[in-house]
């Protein structure tokens, strides 16, 4: 950050410190419940660093963006969830990932160290006001994507997409903290929607296939049958 | 106004099949509204032909030449399939809930293509394009069976996994006009900014956006969800998924070309190419071994998809000019492909093309028509589709271009070969009676005659206002 104050450099550093370590619990939590909780505590830390970054020089739009994330994400979406998929999964272990956990973890460190590379040189290709956010940002997408290729579970793979989306949304306030406010409104609405429709195609499949592990469903390939 | 009418027309039909009492007006209803948009897109192609840019919101929401041929297409396929969808559906045998769900949902789902045709910002283009893939999913699902959740499965997690890729992807061109110094975040705007533009920031978020975008527009190796979606669904949506969802989001690309091509070092008319190339020669090959009538339009959808990016990449007012004629021929041809799948699945029962045989002899309206359409999508003269190809083919040649040529040839040819040796068993081939015969609903009939005209017609006449669109939308996609 070039002209704010210190501590705001300072909190909002840590608050990316702990965003990574959610995208990397995100990979390794094996109960779905606790899944959920990781991905509220992620979304926690974005509405943060988006009031702390808002703060100094003073910016409607992400305390707007930081408003909305706290309403949608940690609220909105946990309470879809509890509507309209089925209990019993939330108890329930993942025990089938097709990583195990140290292997998980390997590939998602390398990836993180990608991501940081990548961040690392648009931050110095171009002035930004919190390059920590960049850099943590492209990190914690590659790492979210990793979660969508580890998991089987319905669930867990729609908390990548939107862990990845956190990642996505925590580079952005800092590289376009006056992106047109009526885009990310919509994104906003957008959030909820999407989770709306997973679930609705959750519930489906639980109800057709007795079970919600999506990644067991591989039927359709081209010399299957 | 006119703009917002073409595009919000369709939500009265999804307004009134809320309504639980909509009960069997439903399919129509919504058919009329779909079809009075359609009417609407007409008049807004014929006033752009005219006077060149129509404006709603500027910088927002505006139609130039280029957006009137998508919008005429996405518009087109739009009301063909909901028309299509109403004998089609019925034939299905679902219950009446499901039935008013799905004409609301398909309704909304037109709204959200049209909606990619208008808007020209592109944090407004990212929204509507992921609420393409949002109020798809269920539609791909529809018929609740195992296989079809599946593939709405895969679809929907590997196309919204593309749009959070690409949605940094837009915040990174934001950041890249903001420290230029530019303000107008719009295509124009952004091609206007161009040169001042960090070119690590743009290479960027050009990787961030073709990594992202072309997963939903099914690029090679980002392809493998696209067959099983394309399939699974019913024959309507296929339709507007492979005909008009594919190319409405490449059009997104195609409009931010300007930008990537005046970032140095980028070349981002290499990696159109390469990946066009990839596509083309990908699913030519999967043509030739696959096992099913609607997987062998999916692929030929990568294909063709493949084709239009190679178009774009020659860079000059011919290869712009075939590209997008190619966009508008193969959304007509390859939802009118869909359509003959769908007949074949009511005649025959399946899709399976070792199971179809002898359709001539039992179904010949249906016959006929799949070689109709087999021989169009596989770009035989002189249907529409070879025009365009062949455009894209001697502006590759004439502008020194020749392996793009090569390419074009070698695979056009492989892929023309696969799709005709399929469909010719199936509609020839000797007779085998199928064991549960169907009758073809009308209106499946109707769409399937109505739809069958344009695809050939085209090929042999261009109507004078859709000649000036082209040639205007070519120029567009140079200079916005």
């Amino acid at each position: 950050m070039t002209n704010a104050h210190p501590l705001i450099t300072e909190v909002n550093a840590l608050l990316c410190g702990f965003f990574v370590l959610s995208a990397f619990a995100m990979v390794v939590v094996r109960q779905i419940g606790a899944c959920i909780g990781v991905f509220i505590a992620q979304s926690l830390l974005l509405a943060a660093s988006a009031f702390v970054l808002g703060a100094q020089p003073l910016s409607w739009h992400l305390f707007a963006v930081g408003c909305v994330t706290l309403l949608s994400k940690p609220i909105v979406i946990p309470w879809l969830l509890r509507r309209l998929v089925p209990r019993e999964i939330y108890t329930a272990r993942e025990i089938s990932q097709s990583l195990d956990v140290p292997t998980a973890l390997l590939v998602a460190l390398a990836l993180a160290l990608v991501g940081f590379a990548l961040g690392a040189r648009l931050v110095h290709a171009a002035p930004v006001s919190a390059p920590e956010n960049v850099i943590v940002g492209f990190a914690s997408l590659l790492i979210g994507a990793l979660v969508l290729a580890v998991r089987r579970e319905a669930v867990p793979q729609m908390l990548g997409i939107l862990a990845m989306e956190n990642a996505a949304f925590l580079a952005g306030i800092a590289i376009a903290p006056d992106f047109p406010l009526i885009a990310e409104l919509a994104i906003a609405f957008d959030v909820p929607l999407l989770a709306f429709i997973v679930a609705l195609l959750t519930r489906a499949v639980y109800r057709r296939v007795g079970s919600t592990a999506v990644g067991e469903l591989s039927a359709l390939r081209e010399h299957a049958r | 106004m006119i703009l917002f009418a073409a595009v919000l027309l369709p939500v009265f039909g999804a307004i009134w099949c809320a309504f639980p009492r909509s009960g069997r007006a439903a399919p129509f209803v919504t058919a009329l509204c779909v079809a009075l948009s359609f009417l609407v897109a007409l008049w807004v192609g014929a006033r752009v032909a005219g006077s060149g840019m129509l404006v709603a919101f500027d910088g927002w929401v505006q139609v130039d030449a280029f957006a009137a041929v998508l919008m005429l297409s996405i518009a087109a396929v739009a009301c063909s399939a909901t028309i299509y969808s109403v004998g089609y559906i019925a034939h299905l045998r679902q219950p009446p809930r499901r039935v008013r769900t799905y004409y609301a949902n398909l309704a909304l789902f037109i709204v959200s293509l049209m909606a990619v045709s208008v808007c020209v910002e592109p944090g407004l283009v990212w929204i509507a394009v992921e609420l393409t893939t949002l109020l798809s999913v269920l539609l791909v699902s529809f018929t609740d069976t195992r296989d079809a959740l599946e593939a709405a499965w895969k679809y929907m997690i590997i196309t919204l996994l593309g749009a959070t890729v690409a949605v940094l992807g837009v915040l990174v061109l934001f950041w890249a006009q903001h420290v230029a110094g530019g303000t107008a975040f719009s295509y124009a705007g952004l091609a206007a900014d161009a040169h001042r533009m960090n070119p690590t920031l743009v290479a960027a978020a050009f990787a961030l956006l073709l990594v992202g975008f072309g997963a939903k527009i099914g690029l090679f190796p980002m392809h493998a969800w696209l067959p099983d979606a394309h399939s699974q669904a019913p024959a309507p949506v296929c339709a507007m998924l492979s005909g008009v969802e594919t190319s409405a989001v490449l059009y997104v690309l195609l409009r931010l070309s300007p930008v990537f091509r005046a970032a140095p070092g980028l070349h981002a008319d290499i990696w159109f190419a390469l990946f066009g190339a990839a596509s083309l020669a990908a699913a030519a090959l999967l043509i030739v071994q696959t096992h099913d009538l609607k997987r062998l339009f999916a692929f030929s959808t990568v294909e063709h998809m493949g084709i239009i990016f190679l178009g774009a990449s020659i860079g000059t007012a011919t290869g712009n000019l075939g590209a997008i004629w190619q966009i508008l021929t193969h959304a007509l041809t390859k939802s009118f492909c869909f359509f003959v799948a769908g007949a074949v699945g009511v005649v025959a029962g399946t899709t399976e093309i070792a199971n179809v045989r002898g359709l001539q002899r039992y179904a010949p309206f249906v016959g006929t028509m799949l070689l109709f359409g087999a021989l169009a999508i596989a770009g035989a003269p002189p249907f529409a589709i070879f025009l365009s190809e062949l455009t894209i083919a001697l502006a590759a040649v004439s502008s020194g271009h020749v392996w793009i040529a090569a390419v074009l040839f070698i695979f056009v040819a492989i892929a023309f070969a696969g799709t005709i040796a399929k469909v010719a068993g199936m509609a020839l081939g000797t007779e085998r009676a199928p064991g549960n015969h169907h009758p073809l609903p009308a209106s499946l009939v109707a769409v399937i005659a109505v739809a069958a005209v344009p695809v050939l017609v085209l090929g042999l006449w261009v109507p004078v206002g859709l000649g000036t669109l082209l040639t205007q939308a070519a120029a567009q996609m140079t200079s916005p």
